[in-house]
């Protein structure tokens, strides 16, 4: 078994209200200093050893990510 | 002959009543399509309705779009079938590759719920031919998810191609670029609107009556196609 990380991205061009929200949100709670925030989602696979790139890259842009409006990127993380 | 329009319902599906209203107050006969149905029960077009399908897991509507019955839906959507697909409809049908783009959180953040005037730039799809060209029309809005977006080219070919079926007016809402609140495919049968118009179908229950337009428009589409062909005297040549 290996343990797989999947990042999932708002594209650059595609607005982040959520990102946008956080930003706004870090000088009034006393945190200067941060120019902006993008939010993402962050996937935790436990795959079998033969489970190969080209399947994982298939799980990612067809059903993890929506790539009209997110980049998407994997990891292989040691143990 | 009596036009059988489904209406599907996933887990989380909220607006399928309505839906089937709209549909039996045009006087079709509307079917129910349940999400694992591995059949279409010979109806002739299809309502994919709002909601919260699958509980907005993941993406709303990316995971609603693998189910079995999304899959006949594909099918027959590209043979020609008539699909409609409001709020959650529109986001499935844009996961399930039915239409271009996708929708995003609201620009504003808040889920917005109000009566919104819409106006119609595509008459001659097959669920909007009952309406004047750039009538404006009132129906209800109620998405947290509502803005469409698409990248450069798509946008272009859409605006190209007279694909926006209707914009926002009044103000934009929730972001959609363009103030797209709906947009059709190639042929002009499928058709996908964030705003509802199954709520909008009489004046005791909704804002107007403005809805009711689209399920009359696919009622004629329907009755006027040639027998076998699947052609229809308002479809848009691909």
């Amino acid at each position: 078994m290996a343990r797989v990380v999947v990042d999932v991205m708002p594209k650059p061009e595609i607005l982040d209200p959520q990102g946008q929200a956080v930003a706004n949100a870090l000088p009034r709670l006393g945190f200067e200093g941060i120019a902006s925030v993008r939010q993402g989602k962050h996937f935790e696979l436990e795959v079998d050893d033969s489970v190969d790139d080209a399947t994982l890259a298939k799980i990612a842009e067809t059903f993890l990510a929506n790539p009209v409006i997110e980049d998407w990127v994997i990891r292989r993380v040691e143990p | 002959m009596t036009a059988r329009i489904g209406v599907i319902t996933f887990p989380g599906t909220l607006d399928d009543v309505d839906a089937a209203r709209a549909v039996r107050r045009a006087d079709a006969e509307a079917v129910p399509l349940w999400h694992g149905d591995a059949d279409l029960r010979g109806v002739d077009a299809v309502v994919v309705p709002g909601g919260f399908s699958y509980g907005d897991y993941l993406r709303a509507g990316a995971i609603a779009r693998f189910a079995p019955v999304m899959g006949l839906v594909i099918e027959a959507a590209g043979k020609g079938m008539p699909v409609l697909g409001i709020c959650n409809g529109f986001q499935i049908l844009c996961e399930a590759g039915l239409l271009p783009g996708a929708l995003v959180r609201n620009s504003g953040l808040h889920f917005v719920c109000r009566d919104q005037w819409l106006r119609v730039e595509n008459t001659s799809s097959a669920w909007t031919t009952r309406y004047e060209p750039g009538a404006e029309i009132l129906v209800p809005l109620k998405s947290g998810e509502g803005g469409y977006m698409a990248d450069r080219s798509t946008l272009a070919e859409l605006e190209g191609e007279g694909r926006v079926v209707m914009r926002y007016v009044g103000g934009n809402p929730n972001g959609s670029l363009n103030d797209i609140a709906g947009v059709t495919d190639a042929r002009g049968r499928v058709v996908g609107l964030m705003p509802h118009p199954e709520h909008a179908i009489d004046g005791l229950t909704g804002p107007t009556d403005d809805g009711l337009g689209m399920f009359l428009s696919v009622l004629d589409t329907i009755l006027g196609a040639a027998p076998g062909t699947g052609a229809t005297a308002t479809e848009v040549p691909a």
